[in-house]
């Protein structure tokens, strides 16, 4: 990276997703629109069902058949990566863009050790030999916090325990040297006291890399803790986004000031959480306009005619007609 | 001990369970039988019309504590013993799980899944009498009574903890089990769950065991709190008085592990390691290989349980004298 001012790690434009059904198009995506500057972490949260994976699976070109990029840009690190086939797809994922799922078990192959594993995609991703390729894994695995590294690249996955094989995931993700690492729910299988583990060693790879990283889950702790900037998806849609604290302190989409309304809080006991009734609607029956309309106690005439678009706000954007015309 | 405010007293509760190999691999390999002491004189008492949470990490037998005492385990040692209900009969316990899709069968529907313990028990003469109450239980847990001809899976997440919870309900219980009701829902609808089971513990005067690892639920929901490592409990003392003034390292590590959404403290102190496996438990204090302050005794002795400072107890040989 010689220029001044290097690319982006990722920048998602208008992305929208379709899924074609016998009973009619379903759109997952629409209108997703995502920066991610080196070195940055960038939270998207959510409920389920959101698309906030399904945000992660189509910059990975990772769509399950029949859902396909019906509209918007993806570019890695400045190369557009939407419009490549599925082989040159292949070259992308691993040595631009890493990847980390939730369960650690199902994201390696249980018939290989672990080194087997590391050497095959460190050799797939560059010119090094087979003893270079297995030196470069020991230090991998010293980077990702696996104590005796030079020993452990023999074991086997099952020998590891849930946070061991989640750092093992993570050094497969760096062997590529990715420029951007889309980790899907990485601490949700695991323990609370393993998770913050798991959650500052992903911080620290993120700064010492330079790379940015697309942290994908439905818990705000998790947010709070590691990511620099937070996107709030809902129903598709990216609805509010902004710097943790700002988000986190001065919600302004009334959907993320009840998401955090409700979530027991540990600093003061209250008698009753806020709750937000009612559900997030199917793919097959979001309401015309604003898709929270029928949850939000804010609801106007107009939400239920517009879909309001996502504007900038102070430091963030926000996807709300309170904030774009009112909502009467 | 016995009190008449105490809904149930557990008593040195001890359950081990036998993992050995089959006994031909056993003589073959010459290995010796393998015991799994999955919970360990675990002494706890709740009182009537209040929740006790137990809390720990995966592993540490918080739910097998559940199903101890919802009476699905047989205890191995110890005593089990829940007070009088009104009638003079001992109080009834029903239990929550926490995967709503797998506890409801999908062939059944929600009308039939609620009726089946008031017909077990006979607790309506006639079949109106029951879809009536079946009507009413729904309503009480905010679902409607049309819904009673639909199967689980017409069902969200939330709508079917509610349906376990009407349930659990059906019986007229006096005491509920709740394994982690909340950990399979997303946020906004465990913020109705939650809502829902306070409401119905100041309507229906219920007492809960309320199983979770999750603290801030816990801080939400319990008047006492038990934390558990290693199938032992650690700590216990009232809400308040635990988070205020943790006594044990292993609370105070957990305390400040678990994100904070109102103050992300992004320069945390990080508990090292993991739970050591149940099968093969550490000596002395379970907790001393990840403790930060152990001493030699540490890995020498069992720490007893005693009482803390500010009512509870604690079992660390650190912690200050009461």
């Amino acid at each position: 990276m010689s220029t001044a001012s290097p690319s982006p790690a990722l920048e998602v434009k208008g992305l929208s997703v379709e899924f074609p059904t016998r009973r009619g198009i379903l759109t997952a995506l629409s209108d997703v629109s995502l920066t991610i500057e080196r070195g940055e972490i960038l939270g998207v949260v959510g409920e389920s069902g959101a698309g906030k994976s399904m945000t992660g699976m189509a910059v990975l070109g990772l769509l399950e058949p029949p859902g396909r990029v019906s509209s918007g840009e993806i570019r890695i690190a400045g190369k557009r990566t939407d419009n490549l086939s599925d082989d040159e797809m292949e070259s992308v994922r691993g040595r631009m863009v890493g990847a980390i799922f939730q369960d650690p078990l199902t994201s390696l192959n249980p018939l290989f050790s672990v080194g087997q594993q590391l050497v095959e995609t460190i050799r797939l991703h560059s010119d090094r030999n087979r003893t270079e390729a297995r030196v470069h894994a020991v230090n991998l695995l010293k980077q990702v916090g696996i104590p005796g590294a030079e020993e452990r690249i023999d074991h086997h996955p099952h020998q590891f325990s849930g946070g061991m094989r989640q750092r093992v995931v993570i050094a497969l993700a760096l062997a590529g040297n990715p420029q951007l690492i889309i980790a899907d729910e990485p601490t949700t299988a695991l323990d609370v006291s393993i998770q913050a583990q798991i959650t500052t060693l992903l911080r620290r790879l993120c700064r010492e890399q330079g790379a940015g990283v697309m942290l994908v889950t439905h818990d705000m702790g998790v947010i709070a803790e590691t990511a620099d900037r937070v996107a709030v998806m809902y129903a598709g849609r990216v609805i509010e986004v902004g710097a943790v604290e700002d988000v986190l302190a001065r919600p302004k989409h009334p959907y993320t000031r009840g998401l955090m309304g409700s979530i027991p809080a540990l600093g003061a006991r209250v008698e009753r959480l806020t709750q937000i009734d009612g559900a997030m609607p199917r793919l097959n029956a979001v309401p015309p306009g604003c898709a929270f309309n029928p949850r939000c106690p804010e609801a106007g005439s107009r939400c239920l005619q517009v879909r309001p678009t996502l504007m900038p706000e102070g430091q963030g954007a926000v996807a709300c007609l309170l904030h774009d015309g009112g909502v009467a | 001990m016995r009190s008449p405010l105490n809904a149930l007293e557990v008593d040195q509760l001890t359950r081990v369970f036998d993992v050995s190999s089959p006994w031909l691999n056993r003589m073959i390999e010459r290995k010796p039988k393998r015991y799994l002491r999955a919970v360990q004189d675990v002494t706890f008492v709740v009182q009537k019309g209040k929740c006790l949470a137990l809390v720990g990490e995966s592993g540490c037998g918080k739910s097998t504590v559940a199903r101890l005492v919802t009476g699905l385990y047989e205890p191995t040692e110890g005593a089990i013993i829940f007070a009088q209900a009104n009638d003079g009969t001992p109080m009834e316990a029903q239990m929550i799980f926490q995967d709503p899709h797998a506890s409801l069968n999908p062939r059944w529907r929600v009308g039939d899944i609620i009726a089946e313990p008031i017909r077990e028990f006979a607790l309506r003469d006639s079949g109106e009498a029951t879809a009536v109450r079946v009507a009413e239980l729904l309503k009480v847990v905010g679902l409607s009574p049309d819904d009673a001809g639909r199967y689980p899976h017409e069902f969200s997440g939330g709508q079917r903890q509610r349906i376990s919870i009407a349930r659990a309900l059906a019986s007229e219980p006096e005491f509920l089990v709740c394994d982690e009701p909340t950990s399979a829902l997303d946020v906004s609808v465990q913020a109705q769950i939650l809502n829902l089971m306070r409401k119905l513990q100041d309507e229906l005067g219920l007492t809960y065991l309320f199983i979770s690892h999750n603290l801030a639920v816990v801080r939400h929901m319990a008047d006492r709190i038990a934390v558990m490592y290693l199938g032992r409990i650690v700590e216990e003392a009232d809400t308040e008085v635990l988070f205020a003034n943790p006594q044990h390292p292993y609370t105070q590590l957990l305390l400040q592990t678990i994100p904070n959404v109102a103050s992300p403290n992004r320069d945390r102190q990080l508990m090292g390691g993991e739970p050591p496996s149940p099968l093969d438990p550490p000596k002395g204090c379970s907790f001393h290989p990840r403790c930060p302050l152990a001493l030699d005794i540490c890995s020498q002795v069992a720490p007893a349980v005693r009482a803390r400072k500010g009512g509870g107890a604690v079992a660390c040989h650190l912690a200050p004298q009461f």
